[in-house]
């Protein structure tokens, strides 16, 4: 269908569209009424694709002129009909540009599920600090068992851009997910599950107490220290290497393995799905790192040349976009030696890809990353 | 012994990027600029018997103001066997010139030798990573002497950043140079710990940054 624009020149033609108008019954968008139809004033008629060529040739043959003013309705309804979905989809107002404090995260999960079909919100368990722990699910309804691919972020609490970068990722996704043909072929075959803050109890601290909070806040020496590095917390050569075993260090490493409720509730999922799960990404900041396994040894995994390929890919997409440069490779050789981290846990169960993201930046902001590098940092990213 | 080529984007020479960038942030830093690692390009290194290792850079530096203002270096990064106590060794050529901070640098200094009342602030970058305009020379002071501070306290092991300014309290003085006083936490890479530092901070525009005093301070429970 097309919309035409026409000014008559005079009582004349104007009398002739009048004709054509009622004759073929076209649809009349400006004036409302035909009596309305006057000699130097804009006419809009919407023209029925079949009688198109006729409406033009009556016209060409009158010596009235027209301009294409919409070319194809259907193709702007069919837009305009995808951008309100998609706005739908995401809570209205959500700025994903800016940093956001627990109570609002723990809101926006409860609004992307009722916005959204594809998104469903389940409980994953409970911190030290008695919290809930949820995560997101974002399926394509399909009767086919599907893959999953994993994504947790804020481990560690100072690390703010993670938990941003997840809720980013979400939002991309519904967003684009009506006109975006990838993103469809891809929840074709796998569901996402995404898990924006794990260490919920350290990400609330570090907001309302001390900024550059690392662990969770499990009390031990009689309430006198506080805090486990969860990511020296997995059942992978727990206490091995890159740990301490004292309460008052960054890295400690818990009581024993699993001695966390954060890190059980985690593992237990995962567990649970591990023969489906395809993929295990962990993110966090700083330093512009892909991770791969493993941190406690040297000895590569298994599927290692495999896993760099797609890393370097990964990271050589990463770049084209504002030239961030990524450094990749195992957590052992380019970062340090660590045991106990959720990646290496993560592939030593059976995971064939498991990946730590160290986001943005290089150090000159470090955790405290300033939110107008949230977008670039989360666009590269994707 | 002849030098090893290792990938740019091990944990070795990273750190002795680091170490290099932080010590030109020492040697070049004004209130107007502070040149910080971009990237690592080139990395060799020598084991040199009876002396330590010696890492040779090549990299790129860019400005924490502005990101896009970039220049290649190359650095010599000594680290000694013997003396644990000793700072690494640290040669560096730049190419080219970096900004010339002038005119930024007389600006700050006479805006603070006519404040009324001592400056203070504190957080800086706050917990969003916001730096209001006027305190970035203070916050670049604090980037240079950090340099400083994280030079004579290096080794093999250790990578450290500045990560925030926790507080900032300028001394009158009756000479003509500017002092502050800094408490700085330094986020150290390897062991994850956050080290509050204090740093004693004397600087002129035309006689350059001096840390007169510093100190490694409790970590509170």
């Amino acid at each position: 269908d097309q919309v035409l624009h026409i000014v008559p020149e005079t009582f004349q033609q104007v009398q002739h569209l009048q004709h054509l108008c009622s004759t073929l019954m076209l649809d009349l968008w400006k004036p409302q009424l035909l009596e309305d139809i006057r000699a130097g004033e804009d006419l809009h008629i919407r023209v029925p694709a079949p009688l198109v060529q006729e409406v033009k040739d009556s016209l060409d043959q009158h010596m009235i002129s027209y301009k294409v003013l919409i070319n194809d309705v259907q193709e702007l309804v069919d837009e305009s009909v995808l951008k309100e979905r998609s706005q739908r989809q995401i809570p209205e107002g959500y700025n994903y540009t800016e940093y956001h404090p627990m109570e609002e995260i723990y809101e926006w999960m409860t609004q992307i599920e009722k916005n959204s079909e594809l998104v469903t919100q389940h409980y994953l368990g409970n911190t030290v600090e008695n919290r809930t722990i949820y995560y997101l699910q974002i399926s394509q309804p399909s009767n086919k068992p599907k893959k999953i691919i994993w994504m947790d972020c804020g481990i560690h609490a100072r690390e703010w851009i993670a938990p941003a970068f997840c809720q980013w990722f979400i939002k991309e996704i519904l967003q684009n997910y009506e006109s975006d043909a990838t993103i469809r072929r891809f929840l074709q075959n796998l569901d996402l599950y995404v898990l924006p803050v794990i260490n919920v109890d350290g990400y609330i601290y570090s907001w309302e107490a001390e900024r550059l909070w690392r662990k969770n806040r499990a009390p031990y020496m009689n309430g006198t220290c506080y805090g486990t590095d969860l990511n020296r917390n997995f059942n992978s050569s727990w206490g091995s290497v890159g740990v301490s075993f004292n309460c008052t260090s960054e890295v400690f490493c818990g009581s024993g393995p699993e001695s966390e409720p954060e890190t059980r509730a985690v593992a237990q999922l995962i567990e649970e799905k591990k023969s489906d799960i395809l993929c295990y990404l962990t993110v966090h900041s700083y330093g512009q790192y892909i991770l791969t396994p493993y941190g406690s040894t040297t000895t590569p995994p298994s599927n290692n040349e495999e896993l760099m390929q797609v890393a370097q890919k990964a990271a050589a997409a990463l770049m084209e976009k504002y030239g961030t440069s990524y450094k990749v490779g195992s957590t052992s050789l380019i970062l340090y030696n660590n045991s106990g981290s959720s990646r290496d846990w993560a592939h030593m169960i059976g995971i064939p890809f498991s990946y730590t993201f160290e986001l943005r930046d290089n150090g000159t902001y470090g955790f405290v990353l300033p939110p107008d590098q949230i977008q670039p940092t989360c666009e590269e990213t994707m | 012994s002849p030098a090893l080529e290792l990938p740019p984007s091990h944990s070795l020479p990273g750190r002795a990027a680091a170490l290099a960038a932080a010590f030109i942030a020492w040697r070049r830093g004004t209130p107007g600029r502070g040149p910080a690692l971009r990237a690592l390009s080139r990395a060799r290194r020598q084991d040199i018997d009876g002396v330590g290792h010696k890492y040779h850079l090549e990299f790129v530096l860019e400005d924490i103001f502005e990101k896009d203002s970039t220049v290649n270096c190359t650095a010599e990064v000594l680290y000694h066997l013997g003396n644990k106590n000793a700072a690494p060794d640290v040669q560096f050529t730049i190419e080219g010139e970096l900004k010339n901070t002038d005119e930024a640098d007389n600006l700050f200094y006479n805006r603070i030798k006519s404040l009324k009342n001592e400056l203070v602030a504190e957080n800086i970058p706050d917990s969003y990573g916001n730096v209001p305009p006027e305190m970035e020379p203070i916050r670049a002071l604090a980037w240079a002497a950090s340099g400083y501070v994280i030079w004579k306290n290096s080794n093999e092991n250790t990578k450290y950043q500045l990560a925030q300014i926790k507080h900032v309290k300028q001394v009158k003085r009756s000479d003509e140079y500017l002092e502050f006083d800094y408490m700085i936490l330094l986020h150290e890479n390897v062991s994850q710990e956050i080290i509050p530092w204090q740093m004693t901070v004397l600087w002129h525009p035309q006689h350059g940054i001096e840390v007169t005093q510093n100190s490694r301070q409790p970590k509170h429970v």
